[in-house]
C-alpha cells in the first residue's frame, strides 16, 4: 500500500470515528487545515519534478476532492443526527392542559330573540323599543282597557309606589303592546331618549322585543319574561295577511317546511277580531313533536288592531287598519331548543348556560340558517 | 265554567257528541280546557242483586253472597252489615279498579272462600253520600245497568270564559253561540209570567242607584222548603255544586243556566218590612265601619263604594249586594216565606268590592263581568215558577225599583267591512244570519245596516265587534292566507346602529369566553342603594318577594349574586355578562341599556406556574369589545380614583370621553359591596353605558379611505424613565406619543420597576416607542432629535431618563 492510500484509509477511519460535528471538524483541520496532512502534500507538490507532479498531482488532488465530499456528507449526517437528538430532547408533553380559557355562550332567550328579529327583518319589520316602566295610558288605557276593567286584574300588574305629588302609579309593562302606541302616536312630546319609539306615519311594520313583567311566579310563570310584539298598519291590511305572516314566521322559526297551525277566536281588549294561534303537536312520551299528533299548543295571541286603539294613538280607524301580535320569547326558546323548565332561564347557573347556550358564531344569517 | 251535555240539551237540540261540541266551542272562542268524564272510572261497575246471603263459615262479620250480576251468578264475600238477600247494589268484577280504595280487584280467597268480585259502597266509587255499608239502590233497577246511568253521571265540559262574554256563564248563552255555529237548534223557553195574588209587603228603597240601578223582588209565602228533587241535585252535582235546599238550589240553577244571579231572604228573619240598597256606612260617632257576617261565615266591613243591602230601616246590613248574602237572613229548611231579589249591580263596583274584601262568589263573578241588564224580571219569574213547582206557596206581585242601564246603542254597519278586515268573502245573507242567530237586531233599507246588540252583549260597541262575531262563527279556518305586500327587502338592514351594536356585543363577549345571563330587572332596595339607586320612585308597591322590591340601578349586583349562587353550588370560576336595562328613575328616558360583565377569578392552578392577570385580562376584553363596537379606545380618557363607591378605589377606572360622558367603569368590586351581597371575592367587573357610547358617524358610502402603507421599515427605540410612583403609565405614554404624532405610531410600557437603583417614591417605566418613517429613512441625527423631543415631553411630567 502506498503512503497516500494509507493516509486516505486513516483519514476515512478518523472521519467515521468522529461522532460529533466538532470531532469531525478536528479531522477536517488535521487533513485539510493550513497545516493538515493533505494540505502539506498539496503544498509539497511544488517541490516535485514535473514528471512526478504529473503522476502525484492527480492522486493528491483526487484524495483532496474525495475527502472534501466525504467530510461534507459526514457533516450533514452528523448534523441531522444532532438535530434529531436536540429535538428529541425538546419533547414537550402536549397532553398537558393549555392555559384555561372560559367558554362563552349566548343565552337561549337572546338567541331566540335574534332569530325572531332576523326572520321579521326579512319581511321588512323594523325594531321598535319602549320603556319597561310605563304609564297607565300606554300600558292600558290606550290599549282599550277601560279603567277598573276586570281585564286589568288578569294582568297581575306590578305597580311602583304612587308619586307623592301627583298620585300617579307607574306600572311595569305587562306586555310589549305599549310600544304599539308609542310607534303610532305622533305627539309633540319628545320620547325621553333616542332609543324609544316615537310616532311615525303609516305604513308601519315593526316588531318590539323586550322585557315584560307580571306578578306571577310558579313552575310556568316568572315575574319577568320576554315578549316580541308585532304591528302592521296600512290602508288594506287584513286578517289574511296576519295569518300568512304568522304562518310564515312559525315555519321559519321552527325551521320546518310548514307548520300546521290553527287560529282560534279569543279576546284581547286591544284587538278586534282577536285570535290565538295554536300549532299541532304531540306531547306523548314527554317529548314534544311538532306537526304531528292530536294536541294543539297555543303559541301566541294576535288580531286586528282595535279601532279604539288606533283612535287613541291618533290614527283614523276609517283610514288605517292593521294587525298586531304578541309572543312569549322564553317559551318559544324552550319549545325550539327543548328546554324543560322556565325558571332556570333567569338563574344564571353556569352549567345550565353552558348546556343550553349558543356559541358566538351561531348568529342567525340568511346563508347559514338560524342556529 | 262547567256544564254537561244533557244540561246543554235543555237549550240546544243537537245530535253532536260531546267531543264535537267541545271542538266547535273551541273554534268559536269558547276555549275548552278539559272534558272531564266521570263515567270513565265507573265503566266496570254495574247494578247487581243479592239473591242470598249466608254467614261466612270462618268469619262472623263476613257474609258469602250469591249475587246476580251482569256476568251471571257470582259468589262474593262481603263485610258490609247491610248485605242481605234482595238488596240491589253495585258490583265490581275481578280486574276492576276501585277508585275509592285505589286498588285493582284480584281473585283471592277471603278466609278460605274465593270472592268473585266486590259489592261497593258510595265511598268506594268516590260518590257523595254517607257510606254505611254497600249501596242500597232502588229495587226496580235492572241488573247490569251501568253505574254511571244509575247516578246520573255524565261528562263535563270545562271551558275558559273570556271576560267580554259574561253571557257564557249561563248554559243558555253557550247554546246560543253553538246554534249560530251550526251545532244544533236553539230551544227557546217561554219566560213564565206569574201573576201575583197580593202586593209584595216588602218595600225596596234604592239609595245608591250608581251601585244598583234596578232591583226587582217579590215574596212567596206559605211554601215548604226542603231538599230539592233528584234531577236538580244531580244537575248541580254534575258541575261540582253542592245542593243545599230547594230555595238556594233554584237560585244556583238559574245562575248557571241563565247567568242570572238571584238572592233569597227568609222573610221571617227580616227586621221590618223595608229593604234598603245603599253604600257601606261608617258610624258617625265612633268612626267604625259597619260589619256584616256573610254566608261564608266571615265578617266583612263594606266601604262606601260597596253595595250593602240592609233592613231594619236601613240600619242592619244583611247582604253585600251582588256579592254575597248575610248569614242573618239566609234560607233554611224552616223557611216558609221567602223574598227573592233579582237586581243588577254595577260591574266595576262589584269587581272592586270583590277585590278589596277578598271575596268571590258565583254572583260576584257574574256581576263583575256584567249581567244582562234587562234580565231582572225574567230571572225573578223563572225562579218563581220553579219555587212554586218545588215548594208550593203563593207569590206576590213583583216590585221593581229603579231602571236598568240603557241597552247597547244601535250603530251603522257596512257588511263589506267583514271582507275589508278579515279577507273573508261571505254572502251578506250569511252575515245577516250569523248576527241574527246571536241575537243582534239587523235593520236595513237600502243604505248601511243598522244593528242593535242584545242587552246581554254589552261588549259590542261598533262595526269591528260585529266583524269578529261573523268571522268567529263562520270559522277562522276559512281565513285566507295572504302574503304581505312586498315592500322590497330592506337595503341596509332594519336595525339602528345602536341595536346592531347591542346584537354584536353579545356575540363578541360570547366569543371572548363570557357566558350570557339574563337576570331580574329587580333587586333588593338596600342593594340598589349600595349600587347608586334605591330611590322611592323605583320601589315596587307590590313586589313578588321582599328581596325583589326595587328596580335595579346596575346589572352588577345581580351578576354578583349569580356568581355567589354558582360558588355555593361548587362552580366558583365564571365570567358572566348581561346586556339589559338599568333604571335611574321612573321616566322613560331614565332607562338605559348597559353591557355588564362580571368575573369571579377562580381559574384552576396551572402546571407552568403562570397565573395570568385577571384584572388586565378583563381590561383587554373590555377594550377589544369597545374597539369592535366601533369605539376608538385611544380617544377615551382612563381616569382612576373617581369611580363609583362599589368599586375598589385603587383597582378601578372610568372610561370617559369627557367628565360628563362616562362610557364605562371597570375594575375590582369593593369588598364592602360584595359583603352587602353575601358574596366572596375577589370579583371583577365592567359596566358599559350603551346610551353614552359615541355614535358611529353615518357615512354616505361604505367605501374605506385610501390605504397608505409605508414602504419604509418601522424602527423601535427603548426609553427607561424614572417618574413619581403616583404617575399613571397612561399619562406618560400619551405624552410620549404626543411628542411627534407623525412619526410615533405606538408607545408601549414593557417594564415597571421599583427597588434598587430607583429612589423611594419613584418608579421606573420602560417604554418601547415604535417609529414609522413617513417619507424617507430617518438619519441618525433625525432619530436623535426625535429622542430629544420624547425625553422633553416626558420631562414635563417630571420624568427623567434612568441613568
Amino acid at each position: 500500500m502506498t503512503d497516500l492510500a494509507q493516509l486516505e484509509l486513516d483519514l476515512t477511519n478518523a472521519m467515521h470515528a468522529a461522532d460529533t460535528t466538532a470531532a469531525l471538524e478536528e479531522v477536517r483541520v488535521a487533513a485539510l487545515g493550513k497545516s493538515g496532512s493533505v494540505t502539506t502534500l498539496l503544498k509539497g507538490m511544488g517541490a516535485l519534478s514535473p514528471d512526478e507532479r504529473r503522476i502525484q498531482g492527480p492522486l493528491i488532488n483526487g484524495l483532496r476532492d474525495r475527502l472534501t465530499v466525504a467530510l461534507a456528507d459526514r457533516k450533514a449526517a452528523l448534523e441531522a443526527a444532532e438535530l434529531d437528538a436536540r429535538l428529541a430532547a425538546e419533547t414537550v408533553d402536549l397532553s398537558l392542559p393549555a392555559p384555561p380559557r372560559r367558554k362563552g355562550s349566548v343565552h337561549p332567550t337572546m338567541q331566540a330573540m335574534d332569530e325572531i328579529v332576523s326572520i321579521f327583518a326579512e319581511m321588512g319589520f323594523a325594531v321598535a323599543e319602549g320603556p319597561d316602566i310605563e304609564d297607565d295610558f300606554h300600558n292600558f288605557t290606550a290599549l282599550n282597557f277601560p279603567p277598573d276593567h276586570p281585564a286589568r286584574e288578569m294582568h297581575d300588574t306590578f305597580f311602583l309606589k304612587p308619586d307623592p305629588e301627583t298620585g300617579e302609579r307607574k306600572v311595569l309593562r305587562t306586555h310589549t303592546s305599549p310600544v304599539q302606541i308609542r310607534t303610532m302616536h305622533r305627539t309633540n312630546d319628545k320620547p325621553g331618549a333616542p332609543w324609544i319609539a316615537s310616532g311615525q306615519e303609516p305604513p308601519i311594520r315593526v316588531i318590539a322585543p323586550g322585557r315584560t313583567f307580571r306578578k306571577d311566579s310558579d313552575a310556568t310563570h316568572t315575574p319577568m319574561f320576554h315578549q316580541v310584539e308585532g304591528l302592521v298598519i296600512d290602508r288594506d291590511i287584513h286578517m289574511g295577511h296576519l295569518k300568512w305572516t304568522l304562518e310564515t314566521f312559525v315555519a321559519r322559526f321552527f325551521e320546518l317546511d310548514g307548520v300546521e297551525a290553527r287560529f282560534r277566536p279569543h279576546h284581547f281588549p286591544f284587538t278586534e277580531p282577536s285570535a290565538e294561534m295554536d300549532i299541532r303537536c304531540d306531547r306523548s312520551g314527554g317529548e314534544l313533536k311538532l306537526n304531528v299528533g292530536d294536541s294543539w299548543m297555543e303559541i301566541l295571541g294576535c288580531g286586528m288592531v282595535h279601532p279604539n286603539v288606533l283612535s287613541a294613538a291618533g290614527l283614523d280607524p276609517n283610514e288605517w287598519q292593521g294587525f298586531a301580535f304578541g309572543m312569549g320569547v322564553d317559551r318559544l326558546a324552550m319549545l325550539k331548543y327543548g328546554i324543560p323548565d322556565l325558571r332556570p332561564m333567569f338563574d344564571a347557573d353556569v352549567r345550565w348556560l353552558a348546556h343550553f347556550g349558543f356559541s358566538a358564531v351561531q348568529a342567525p344569517s340568511a346563508a347559514a340558517g338560524l342556529s | 265554567m262547567k256544564f254537561t251535555l244533557s244540561w246543554l240539551k235543555r237549550h240546544l237540540r243537537t245530535d253532536r257528541s260531546i267531543g264535537q261540541i267541545a271542538d266547535a266551542m273551541t273554534m268559536a272562542g269558547l276555549e275548552v280546557e278539559e272534558v272531564i268524564d266521570p263515567t270513565e272510572r265507573l265503566k266496570p261497575f254495574s247494578v247487581a242483586r243479592i239473591v242470598s246471603a249466608a254467614r261466612h263459615p270462618d268469619a262472623d262479620r263476613l257474609q258469602v253472597c250469591q249475587v246476580e250480576t251482569v256476568d251471571g251468578m257470582k259468589e262474593i264475600v262481603c263485610g258490609a252489615p247491610n248485605a242481605r238477600a234482595g238488596l240491589v247494589t253495585i258490583y265490581a268484577p275481578i280486574g276492576a279498579y276501585v277508585p275509592g280504595l285505589g286498588v285493582t280487584l284480584v281473585e283471592k280467597p277471603v278466609r278460605g272462600v274465593v270472592s268473585n268480585g266486590m259489592l261497593c259502597s258510595a265511598a268506594e266509587l268516590e260518590l257523595d253520600g254517607a257510606s254505611d255499608g254497600i249501596l242500597d239502590l232502588d229495587s226496580d233497577l235492572k241488573v247490569g245497568t251501568p253505574a254511571a246511568d244509575v247516578f246520573g253521571l255524565e261528562p263535563v265540559i270545562d271551558f275558559e270564559v273570556t271576560p267580554n262574554r259574561p253571557d257564557w256563564l249561563g248554559v243558555a248563552g253557550i247554546a246560543r253561540d253553538l246554534d249560530a255555529a251550526g251545532q244544533g237548534l236553539l230551544i227557546s223557553h217561554q219566560t213564565p209570567s206569574i201573576a201575583g195574588g197580593y202586593a209584595s209587603p216588602i218595600r225596596v228603597e234604592l239609595q245608591a242607584p250608581e251601585l244598583c240601578p234596578v232591583f226587582a223582588g217579590r215574596l212567596i209565602r206559605g211554601l215548604r222548603n226542603g231538599p230539592s228533587p233528584d234531577w236538580l241535585q244531580d244537575r248541580l252535582r254534575s258541575i261540582g255544586l253542592r245542593p243545599i235546599n230547594a230555595l238556594v238550589d233554584v237560585t244556583n240553577l238559574i245562575c248557571y243556566d241563565q247567568a242570572r244571579p238571584l238572592h233569597v231572604y227568609d222573610k221571617a228573619k227580616l227586621v221590618g218590612d223595608q229593604i234598603v240598597v245603599r253604600g257601606g256606612q261608617v258610624a258617625t260617632d265612633t268612626g267604625e265601619p259597619e260589619r256584616l257576617i256573610a254566608l261564608d261565615g266571615k265578617t266583612y266591613a263594606p266601604g262606601p263604594r260597596m253595595c250593602v243591602i240592609a233592613d231594619a230601616g236601613g240600619e242592619r246590613p244583611i247582604g253585600l249586594g251582588g256579592v254575597m248574602g248575610g248569614e242573618s237572613t239566609g234560607c233554611d229548611e224552616t223557611t216558609t216565606d221567602v223574598f227573592i231579589e233579582s237586581a243588577w249591580f254595577d260591574p266595576i263596583a262589584t269587581a272592586q268590592t270583590g277585590r278589596q274584601l277578598g271575596i268571590t262568589s258565583d254572583a260576584q263573578y257574574r256581576f263583575a263581568r256584567g249581567v244582562d241588564t234587562h234580565s231582572a224580571v225574567a230571572g225573578l219569574e223563572q225562579a218563581t215558577a220553579l219555587i212554586l213547582e218545588l215548594c208550593g206557596g203563593e207569590a206576590s206581585e213583583i216590585t221593581v225599583v229603579g231602571t236598568p242601564p240603557a241597552p247597547p246603542a244601535a250603530f251603522d254597519f257596512d257588511p263589506a267591512l267583514v271582507e275589508r278586515l278579515t279577507g273573508l268573502r261571505l254572502p251578506t245573507v250569511r252575515i245577516h244570519t250569523i248576527l241574527s242567530a246571536l241575537g243582534f237586531e239587523v235593520a236595513y233599507d237600502n243604505g248601511p245596516w243598522r244593528v242593535t246588540p242584545p242587552t246581554w252583549r254589552r261588549d259590542v260597541h261598533g262595526p269591528a265587534d260585529l266583524v269578529e262575531e261573523v268571522a268567529r262563527i263562520n270559522g277562522f279556518n276559512w281565513l285566507p292566507s295572504t302574503p304581505l305586500p312586498d315592500l322590497g327587502a330592506p337595503t341596509a338592514g332594519v336595525l339602528s346602529p345602536r341595536q346592531s351594536r347591542i346584537r354584536a356585543a353579545r356575540r363578541i363577549l360570547a366569543g371572548l369566553g363570557w357566558a350570557e345571563a339574563v337576570t331580574w330587572s329587580f333587586t333588593r332596595q338596600d342593594i340598589a342603594e349600595a349600587f347608586g339607586g334605591g330611590s322611592e320612585a323605583l320601589v315596587l308597591d307590590n313586589p313578588i318577594a321582599s328581596d325583589l322590591d326595587c328596580m335595579r340601578p346596575s346589572v352588577l349586583p345581580n351578576l354578583i349574586q349569580a356568581a355567589a349562587r354558582n360558588a355555593d353550588r361548587g362552580f366558583a370560576d365564571l365570567a358572566l355578562f348581561e346586556i339589559g336595562p338599568i333604571y335611574r328613575g321612573d321616566q322613560p328616558g331614565d332607562q338605559r341599556t348597559v353591557i355588564a360583565g362580571l368575573v369571579a377569578p377562580h381559574a384552576p392552578r396551572r402546571w407552568d406556574g403562570d397565573t395570568g392577570d385577571d384584572l388586565f385580562g378583563l381590561k383587554s376584553d373590555l377594550f377589544v369589545l369597545l374597539e369592535t363596537l366601533g369605539v376608538s379606545t385611544s380617544a377615551l380618557q382612563l381616569v382612576q380614583g373617581h369611580t363609583s363607591t362599589w368599586w375598589h378605589p385603587g383597582q378601578s377606572a372610568r372610561l370617559q370621553l369627557g367628565p360628563k360622558t362616562v362610557i364605562a367603569e371597570f375594575g375590582a368590586i369593593h369588598p364592602g359591596a360584595l359583603k352587602t351581597l353575601d358574596a366572596d371575592g375577589p370579583m371583577l367587573g365592567f359596566e358599559i353605558d350603551v346610551e353614552a357610547l359615541p355614535q358611529s358617524k353615518a357615512r354616505a358610502t361604505k367605501a374605506r379611505s385610501r390605504l397608505d402603507l409605508s414602504t419604509l421599515m418601522p424602527l423601535s427605540r427603548d426609553f427607561a424613565f424614572v417618574v413619581n410612583a403616583g404617575l399613571a403609565a397612561g399619562d406618560l405614554t400619551r405624552a410620549v406619543a404626543g411628542s411627534d404624532k407623525q412619526l410615533i405610531s405606538d408607545v408601549r410600557v414593557f417594564d415597571v420597576y421599583t427597588g434598587t437603583g430607583v429612589p423611594d417614591g419613584q418608579k421606573s417605566l420602560a417604554v418601547e416607542v415604535t417609529i414609522q418613517p413617513r417619507n424617507a429613512t430617518l438619519t441618525e441625527a433625525e432619530i436623535d432629535a426625535l429622542s430629544d423631543r420624547i425625553v422633553a415631553a416626558a420631562a414635563k411630567l417630571g420624568a427623567s431618563l434612568r441613568g
